[in-house]
């Protein structure tokens, strides 16, 4: 019910929304909870696992029940959004969530009936052991349908979200009246302040109070000064470096910000939480925390109920009910758990009933409270039903007491410590230069203890803890009993603090209550960690520009748009996009991949391998610091020649491969693998300035300078050599490399193949490579993409790093040990390849796989000697089918597989039992290797 | 995110760094004469403290050098940073 007058709303401004379809108005100022309390709804949600009715328990960030469902248009359907934190905007179309087929008759809610059915722990009993099969055939079907919060938007989001850097000296998190001290204190000696607040209006619990919020004023005015309202500080990262969530909803259509602030300080003025109490349905419409009633009637003027009962365990329910007395509401009774309530008197001298060491033994009331049962306190302290009389009233307040608001402490690694003078976790050690202020520095003020409020209620039922993971008390004493004493393990089996709530409003009472259950005081039982966010924040807050193309990096090779023009089907390799094939009109990927690796093997093809990695490396040493780090002798390398390098970690297991070629005595080329790049750069810098600092020997990455064109197959040269000036193609032999001109661009010219036929690799830079393509595709070569790379390269047993390599094998176990420069004393991994394991005869080594059956092997696929082993004995590490061999081929890892050349070993499939495979030597194609030297 | 500084470049955020594991583990000048076990040492035996921490980082996307840094494990605190063969 709205009152007349007061309240910080602008009546003058009315606006209209929809809840549920049905068609409300408010005003101005209205938060979406504000106006539905203004038009009378109490029933807001159903929970999530029994679907009880829920109605509005606070008036801020913690509110656990009431989640609703904003549609604003396609892609603007935004779930679990709680309705105290939606300012009331004109249009607003809201919808209840969890309920079917509507909030009022939920069928569901039945499952009430059957709360005994779902007890704590309910999803771990049945997930494991017996119940398992009756989970996946019964409960998860069922519960899927039953729960879930909210629908997902189904559209892209068509807003914008943007990100912002900010460094200040004072970081203050908080607007109260603490806050606004300190923003006042730091301003005035001469730091650039930030100070945010996530309500829309700045003053935390002074907007209880009319009139204009002191302090306000002075900081508006300071230009050093930055006031962001509606901005929640989510995230406490190390060395004061803050994540802020700011949403700015504005017509332009840029929606939310996320700032991330490093500041020199930061003070935290994040109040307290006031805590619910346990008893019998204190769950139902109408019960609610005494100051949320308080500030909705002081900040919306909107009275919650028009007769109230206040259960108090703090005397800050007293000034509560004392407002909402001179706001128009009959306070029915002050029921206190306490003996002697310290403002009993002036309650009664207001002319209101007080009866001390009362509870509430339950409420009544169908989808909203319509009255308690008021009863006198057993010595344990739980209500004696027995001696219970009704009372009538369409609102209960909770006044618990309060919980000092430390989440955003916590994260910064502060030590919560227990005061027992306060009855509360109060901040104790933290090493960030961070100060408490305020109440989430001292509390309110001790009022009933808790242990001694969770202690009365523990075998009351349907008391709930945590309303938004519907966990009770009774929930929380079952898990102790049943052995769980850590309070973390506690939480999770139970699932109280999880979700949106993380603790809010069920975090201490649920601690106290494992304490009472478990015979243990609250300090010992200790606390849960906090962990960010502190309230929720949607995704588009946290990826800010880095959408759709922007997403993640893409790197293109030069040969790309030429590629794309042609209708090039694209693979992720790392950040790159490589050209799988060039499939023509009408042919399937597969054909065009046989065409193009016969095109090779008859004719010659072009592969861009830009994206190879390059290093060129200089210096006096630079031939020393190689020898050093490579496995090849390095220091008998002529200028002018190339070697297969392979790169060892220190534990003797390979890390990269690729071409090293000499240009000249103190000048190295050195290609790596696509993905390694980076990594061979970072493990050669890293021996250079730190293990080997006197030699003078310098590396830089060269990958995007150089683009390469691989020109592979017996025609290559004919195709290459009318295009060539100052290098005679005839004398090239294969592993050499000579600067030359290649269609007018001045080139890097290599002979090397990883196809097994005659081939080129011309280094042009970057910008010049799509020339160079153009010339080369006129000249007649057959452009091909990764995938006949990867069948030419298998047909002659060449291995790829990462696919034949795992990080558990050696040069040796893949039969590269001719590669091992011979005499060398040293080389990164020579000393672990000397371990008596690097040289057992039975360790996995590369074989060729032959199907019997003449079906593609599965890669991946496990190796077994027979069809019955259980233990394998290797693995399928690739397979194509080769176009030239007209048959599939894999190669694969295999114990002591060399030895067994000629054996048949079974592979697993999953569309069979087993596959026979014949282990053949890894090399299919030319393995004498005639044609590369042709 | 740690802010870090580089001993070359001044303060940069963490992002910019790679870590590069624990400090001072020297490899043995000449691998062949030192046992398997005393290899095995060296390979993957690390100190692993609770508390003050010598580490190396790289300033991988800036200057690119390596340098030592003194962190504590349990707070992150990075309280010197140092070029090799520097004492803080
Ligand atoms: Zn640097």
């Amino acid at each position: 019910m709205r009152l007349p007058s007061g309240g910080r709303i602008d009546r003058g401004k009315p606006l209209r929304f929809t809840f549920d379809g049905r068609a409300y108005s408010g005003v101005a100022g209205d938060t979406l909870a504000s106006a539905l309390l203004a038009n009378g709804v109490h029933l807001l949600g159903r929970s999530f696992k029994y679907h009880r009715p829920r109605g509005l328990l606070s008036a801020g960030a913690e509110e656990p029940n009431a989640l609703v469902e904003l549609d604003c248009g396609p892609g603007r359907r935004e779930p679990n959004t709680r309705a105290t934190m939606v300012p009331l905007v004109e249009g607003l179309t809201a919808r209840s969530q969890n309920r079917f087929p509507s909030l009022r008759l939920d069928l569901a809610a039945a499952a009430s009936l059957f709360g005994p059915l779902l007890p704590a722990g309910f999803y771990y009993k049945t997930f494991l052991g017996p119940g398992r099969e009756a989970w996946h055939r019964r409960w998860e079907p069922l519960i899927r349908r039953m729960a879930g919060l909210g629908r997902a938007p189904e559209a892209p989001d068509p807003d914008r979200y943007a990100h912002r850097y900010a460094h200040c000296e004072t970081l203050v998190i908080g607007a109260g009246r603490a806050g606004i001290a300190a923003a006042l204190a730091a301003a005035e000696a001469g730091d650039r302040v930030i100070l945010c607040d996530e309500q829309p209006e700045l003053g935390g619990r002074r907007l209880l109070s009319a009139g204009e919020v002191p302090g306000l004023a002075a900081l508006r005015a300071n230009p050093r000064v930055t006031l962001l309202p509606r901005t929640t500080a989510f995230h406490y990262g190390l060395q004061n470096f803050v994540s802020l969530a700011e949403i700015l909803d504005r017509p332009d259509g840029l929606r939310e910000r996320l700032w991330q602030v490093r500041a020199v300080r930061v003070v935290l003025a994040t109040g307290a939480l006031e805590r619910p109490l346990p008893f019998r349905d204190n769950d139902r419409p109408g019960v609610m925390l005494a100051d949320a009633a308080r500030a909705y009637a002081a900040r919306w003027a909107v009275l919650p109920g028009r007769q109230a009962v206040l259960l108090a365990a703090h005397d800050s329910g007293y000034e509560a009910a004392f407002a909402l007395q001179e706001a128009g509401a009959r306070i029915a009774a002050i029921l206190d758990l306490r003996a002697a309530p310290p403002l009993a008197d002036t309650a009664r001298a207001r002319g209101i009933e007080v009866r001390a060491a009362h509870g509430i033994a339950a409420t009544r009331g169908g989808v909203r409270v319509s009255g308690v049962l008021a009863a006198p306190l057993r010595p344990d302290g739980s209500p004696d039903a027995a001696r219970a009389t009704p009372i009538s009233c369409d609102l209960v307040l909770m006044a618990g007491g309060w919980t000092p608001n430390l989440a955003l402490f916590s994260q910064a690694r502060g030590k919560l410590r227990w005061d027992a003078a306060a009855d509360a976790f109060l901040p104790g050690e933290v090493a960030e230069a961070l100060t408490c202020t305020g109440a989430c520095a001292t509390g309110r003020g001790p009022g009933h203890p808790v242990a001694a409020i969770a202690a009365g209620a523990l075998t009351a039922r349907h008391a709930f803890v945590d309303p938004q993971n519907d966990v009770t008390t009774r929930d929380i004493a079952l898990a102790v009993q049943e052995g769980f004493r850590a309070i973390e393990h506690v939480k999770r089996y139970t699932t109280t603090g999880m979700a949106t709530d993380q603790g809010k409003v069920g975090g201490m009472l649920g601690l106290a209550t494992a304490a009472a259950a478990s015979g243990r005081t609250v300090p010992e039982t200790g606390h849960t960690t906090f962990r960010p966010p502190y309230t929720p924040v949607s995704f588009g807050t946290l990826a800010g520009r880095h959408r759709g193309p922007l997403f993640d990096p893409i790197r293109t090779p030069p040969s790309h748009e030429w590629a794309e023009a042609r209708g090039a089907v694209f693979e992720p390799v790392g950040q790159w996009q490589r050209a799988r094939a060039y499939p023509q009109a009408g042919e399937a990927l597969r054909e065009a991949v046989a065409r193009e690796c016969l095109a090779v093997r008859q004719q010659a093809g072009l592969l861009d391998a830009s994206t190879l990695g390059k290093i060129e490396i200089t210096g006096p040493d630079a031939a020393e610091l190689l020898e050093r780090c490579y496995v090849n002798a390095v220091h008998s390398l002529r200028p002018g020649r190339c070697r297969y390098a392979l790169l060892l970690r220190e534990d003797g297991f390979l890390f990269d491969d690729g071409v090293l070629a000499r240009l000249a005595e103190d000048r190295f080329h050195l290609t790596t693998t696509t993905g390694g790049a980076a990594h061979v750069l970072h493990l050669l810098e890293d021996y250079a300035q730190t293990e080997f600092p006197e030699l003078r020997a310098w590396l830089t990455s060269t990958t995007e300078h150089w683009g390469v064109a691989a020109l592979q197959g017996p025609a290559a040269r004919e195709m290459l050599a009318p295009l060539v000036r100052g290098c005679d193609l005839a004398a090239l032999p294969h592993m050499a490399v000579t600067e030359a001109e290649v269609a007018g661009i001045p080139a890097r010219l290599f002979r090397v193949s990883f196809t097994g036929e005659p081939g080129y690799e011309i280094n042009v830079p970057s910008d010049r490579l799509p020339a160079l393509w153009e010339a080369l595709i006129d000249a007649g070569a057959t452009p091909y993409g990764t995938d006949a790379m990867h069948v030419l390269r298998a047909e002659k047993g060449y291995v790829i790093v990462g696919q034949e390599t795992d990080g558990t094998v050696t040069p040796l176990d893949l039969g590269l040990g001719w590669a091992i420069g011979k005499g060398k004393r040293d080389f990164i991994g020579k000393r672990s390849l000397a371990r008596a394991e690097m040289q057992r005869p039975d360790r996995r080594q590369l074989v060729g796989l032959a199907p019997l059956d003449g079906r593609l092997p599965e890669e991946g696929a496990q190796l077994l000697a027979t069809s019955g082993a259980r233990v394998a004995e290797g693995h399928v590490t690739s397979a194509y089918a080769s176009a030239a061999l007209g048959k599939p081929i894999a190669l694969g890892l295999l114990a002591g597989g060399r030895a067994r050349h000629g054996e048949t070993v079974q592979a697993t499939r999953l569309d069979c039992p087993r596959q026979p495979l014949l282990v053949v030597p890894p090399v299919f194609w030319d393995p004498e290797g005639k044609r590369l030297h042709g | 995110m740690l802010l870090i500084t580089c001993p070359w470049c001044g303060p940069r955020p963490e992002i910019e760094f790679r870590h590069a594991g624990e400090a001072h583990i020297a490899r043995p000048a000449d691998p062949a004469a030192v046992s398997d076990a005393a290899w095995a040492a060296y390979l993957y035996e690390r100190s692993n403290p609770r508390g003050e921490h010598a580490e190396r980082w790289r300033h991988a996307h800036g200057c690119g050098r390596f340098f030592n840094a003194r962190r504590h494990t349990l707070t992150d605190r990075i309280s010197a940073t140092t070029k090799p063969g520097e004492t803080p």
